[in-house]
């Protein structure tokens, strides 16, 4: 019997990115690395002098695990792609703007500003750091586009190009469009404030009527842009809503600038008064500046994903033999696409040569993979495991299968379709502001104040605001989802926080999710492997995703693999395939058809080779770090389950974290841990929240009232999740549940505040003694007051529970 | 006094001088992006640009 040695782990973390590093070996110059993607990357810099990107910040390198192929960018030299993604091009220069979503730190600024060290053809990178873009400009004597997206990909910066890039992107001129805006309304805001100071302060006696007369004229004409430039939006918003049959929040203010603006015309041309303009342009200035404080906390979080970003830009064509790559856009019915292993197929297609081995647990939820043959159908959105196919595209992307269930409201089940109570009371406030404007106007009508009359209609509108209601809502969850987005928890939206306050029972699947991918504890106990057998065992082993089969090839240490014939993955048993006319089976005791039983702990690989079982590798889970504290946090307040597709080797372990109260399960197929939440849900009525790795428990996560994805790459989206956490955050999780619960009482909070101010508001502009302006100035006051308390309060609570703070 | 309708239109050009200008600054993308420059000013050992 021999025993190969298991592995033991080195403490040190990644000079690059902070990973911890399994493989002692990488190292350069005194440091050590977790890989030699990021080791390339710290030499890359060192030769170009640009080691200053260290001393910003410790570890700002994003973890270079997974490298990019050599050719995976030579659709960029196609020059359609090309020109979809160049903003300007003349004959020496090409201007392009790339999003790189990995910007997350002030080292990132500069040295994506120095990459013109790296490419003697780039002269000029500038970064916009809010919206994670970069701006290059290139020589396209000297160097490509594909070779200056090759550069950003070499030192972990690989732009991600997607199908939004590929549209017409133009949410730069929209913003621009505010600015100006403002700009007008600012203008001419303060010279009309100057030209009515005559109005306001009289020291005794009158002003010539020639100057009256032209003050007002200029008032007049400094008025126009203000209504019908400056103002637009609100008019155009209201107007959308009048269509629609109801009254939104910009409806009073487009009535009261309204009203205010014709008061104000009759005013003057009938001499009665001097007109209300100051106050009307106050109006309009102060709400464009709340409107655009609120658009800059919004932009702050950013997790819009529409499905175009899922699929790959481009694909490649098959034509006359020769395979080019070509914009998704452009595929046509009845075009030959090839897909490699692992890349996702974009579009609704016919296989027409290779094997199919589609995996479509994105789309429907099981990771069962399916068999395809020749002549049948394959969807989009499917994963191909097996070798490299061909497809005959049968639906072009706009109609696929897959689109059509993203845009389908049942493929999110749990979206509310009721409108819940502040979006009532919102839509009944608005109503409720113009009867009590109504009725005040009328009251003082009836006195004969016509003063009063019309300052109590236009300030009763004004001062009332809505905004401030639904702010409380949406602003308090801005600042929930920036404080979980800093704790490495990511929502899908707002909605989910509040999912996440009404959890009462929590599953957790095992492997990957509790375990960490990296096991090293692995030992082998049978015949020996031949260093044949053990190249064959290693290259069927690199065919598969799973954890185990990753641990194992990395003891086995072999370099090259070999080609595997009938490859064949049963989620939760194992793997199987011919290589050399043997036929290899790995997987689990009842996969291979074991009846020995070895005394060992931890879950059993076993080997079988051409019908003969040569032994197995035990792999003893390891449990992440603070996954006891997190069980027993969390088994305090929910009852846990823990669903697991492996053996019941571990139920003792498991059972002294949880104790007796809660389940556990094991040998779970994907279907099983699906019925089981769904058992919950339905018949237990309980809120669920399940975590779990994504990777065969798409279904389970899909399902649940709040399905969270563990991930180490935080980069890593898995559509059927409502929320992705990091591995290291998932001992936050009771927490994090526990400040959605808060979150709650704030937004409560908030609303009781606005709900007060409005009301103290009313009072007095129902009398009439509230002057314009000053209503102008309070309404976006509200606003701000709300995103103030909101923001304080939040991060107060936040501080509290979340110890480290960090800042951006 | 009728001085002061002089005065109001000289002044209220100088505003709008400094309106365009604004207009200006907007258009050419000065306010595009606030976050960067604060972070760029604390960086040692700035590359030469060549345009």
């Amino acid at each position: 019997m021999s025993i190969l040695k298991p592995h033991t782990t080195a403490v040190a973390q990644c000079y690059h990115c902070g990973e911890a590093c399994v493989d002692t070996k990488v190292v350069a110059d005194g440091q050590a690395f977790c890989c030699s993607g990021c080791k390339l990357v710290y030499e890359i810099l060192n030769e170009n002098d640009l080691c200053a990107y260290y001393d910003l910040n410790t570890h700002p390198g994003q973890g270079q695990i997974a490298n990019f192929r050599e050719d995976k960018f030579t659709f960029l030299d196609n020059d359609d792609i090309k020109s979809k993604l160049i903003t300007f091009s003349d004959n020496e220069k090409t201007h392009l703007t790339l999003f790189l979503p990995q910007m997350h730190c002030s080292s990132c600024i500069w040295l994506l500003e120095n990459i013109t060290k790296l490419n003697a053809g780039i002269n000029y990178a500038s970064v916009n750091f809010s919206e994670k873009e970069i701006y290059i400009i290139y020589e396209q004597k000297v160097t490509t586009l594909r070779k200056v997206v090759e550069t950003l990909a070499s030192i972990g910066y690989e732009p991600q190009l997607s199908l939004n890039e590929l549209g017409a992107k133009n949410t730069n001129k929209l913003d621009r469009t505010r600015w100006y805006k403002i700009g007008v309304a600012g203008f001419c805001f303060a010279n009309i404030m100057m030209l009515s100071v005559p109005d306001y302060v009289t020291f005794g006696g009158t002003i010539e009527p020639l100057i009256a007369t032209f003050f007002k004229t200029i008032t007049l004409l400094l008025s126009l842009p203000v209504v019908f430039y400056s103002s637009t939006e609100f008019f155009e918003s209201a107007w959308k809503s009048l269509k629609q049959r109801y009254l939104n929040i910009d409806f009073p203010v487009a009535l009261a600038i309204a009203i205010t603006f014709l008061r104000s015309l009759y005013e003057i041309f009938t001499h009665t008064g001097g007109g209300y303009l100051d106050s009307m342009s106050g109006i309009v200035f102060f709400m464009l500046i709340g409107r655009w404080l609120q658009s800059r906390t919004y932009q702050a979080i950013n997790f819009d994903r529409d499905y175009k970003s899922f699929f790959p830009i481009a694909v490649n064509l098959v034509k006359d033999d020769k395979t080019t790559p070509v914009e998704i856009n452009k595929v046509a019915v009845n075009d030959i696409i090839r897909l490699h292993s692992n890349e996702i197929l974009p579009v609704d297609g016919i296989l027409s040569r290779g094997r199919g081995n589609i995996d479509y647990s994105f789309v429907t939820g099981e990771s069962n993979q399916v068999d395809v043959n020749i002549g049948e159908i394959v969807y989009a959105g499917g994963k191909q495991k097996g070798g490299s196919i061909e497809i005959l595209v049968t639906k072009a992307v706009s109609q696929s299968y897959l689109t059509n269930l993203w845009n389908n409201p049942i493929f999110h089940p749990k979206t509310e379709t009721k409108a819940n109570i502040y979006d009532q009371i919102s839509k009944h406030f608005t109503n409720l502001v113009l009867l009590i404007g109504l009725s005040a106007g009328l009251y003082w009508f009836d006195k004969g104040e016509i003063h009063l009359m019309w300052n109590a209609m236009t300030t009763v509108l004004i001062v009332a605001c809505p905004c401030a209601l639904l702010l409380s809502k949406s602003f308090t969850q801005g600042n929930v989802l920036k404080i979980f987005s800093l704790q490495k928890l990511y929502l899908r939206s707002a909605d989910v926080i509040d999912g996440l306050s009404k959890i009462n029972h929590i599953v957790l699947d095992k492997t990957g999710t509790l375990t960490e991918e990296n096991t090293n504890n692995i030992a082998y106990h049978g015949e020996a492997i031949n260093a044949e057998d053990k190249k064959r065992v290693a290259s069927l082993l690199s065919q598969s995703l799973h954890p185990y089969s990753k641990a194992i090839v990395d003891l086995l240490d072999i370099k090259s693999v070999e080609e595997i014939q009938d490859y064949k993955e049963v989620p939760g048993a194992g793997i199987e395939g011919w290589i050399d006319e043997r036929y290899i089976k790995i997987g689990s005791s009842v996969f291979v058809g074991n009846s020995k039983i070895y005394d060992t702990q931890g879950s059993m690989v076993y080997i079988k080779i051409d019908q003969q079982i040569l032994g197995a590798f035990t792999i003893k889970n390891k449990y992440r770090q603070g996954v006891p504290r997190l069980l027993a946090e969390l088994k305090a307040d929910y009852p846990i389950a823990i669903l697991s597709g492996d053996n019941d080797q571990e139920a003792h372990f498991i059972k002294t974290m949880l104790g007796d109260d809660n389940e556990i399960l094991f040998n779970q197929s994907p279907f099983e841990k699906l019925t089981k939440i769904t058992s919950l849900m339905n018949d237990q009525h309980k809120n669920v929240a399940m975590v779990g790795d994504g990777l065969n428990d798409a279904g389970a996560l899909k399902q649940a009232n709040v399905g969270i994805a563990i991930a180490n790459q935080t980069h890593n989206f898995t559509p059927a999740s409502d929320a992705i956490i990091d591995a290291h955050s998932l001992v936050l999780l009771p927490r994090f549940i526990k400040f959605a619960k808060i979150s709650q009482r704030i937004i409560i909070g908030t609303f009781i505040y606005s709900s007060i101010y409005n009301i103290i508001g009313l009072y007095y502009a129902a009398q009439g003694i509230l002057s314009p302006v000053i209503a102008a100035v309070l309404m976006p006051l509200s606003s701000v007051s709300i995103i103030l308390i909101s923001y304080f309060w939040v991060h107060w609570i936040g501080s509290q529970y979340f110890k480290t703070e960090q800042t951006k | 006094m009728t001085v002061i309708i002089i005065l109001l239109i000289v002044s209220i050009s100088i505003a709008g001088g400094f309106l365009i200008l604004f207009l200006w600054s907007v258009r050419d993308g000065q306010y595009d992006d606030l976050d960067s420059p604060a972070e760029r000013i604390l960086f040692d050992n700035k590359t030469k640009t060549k345009l």
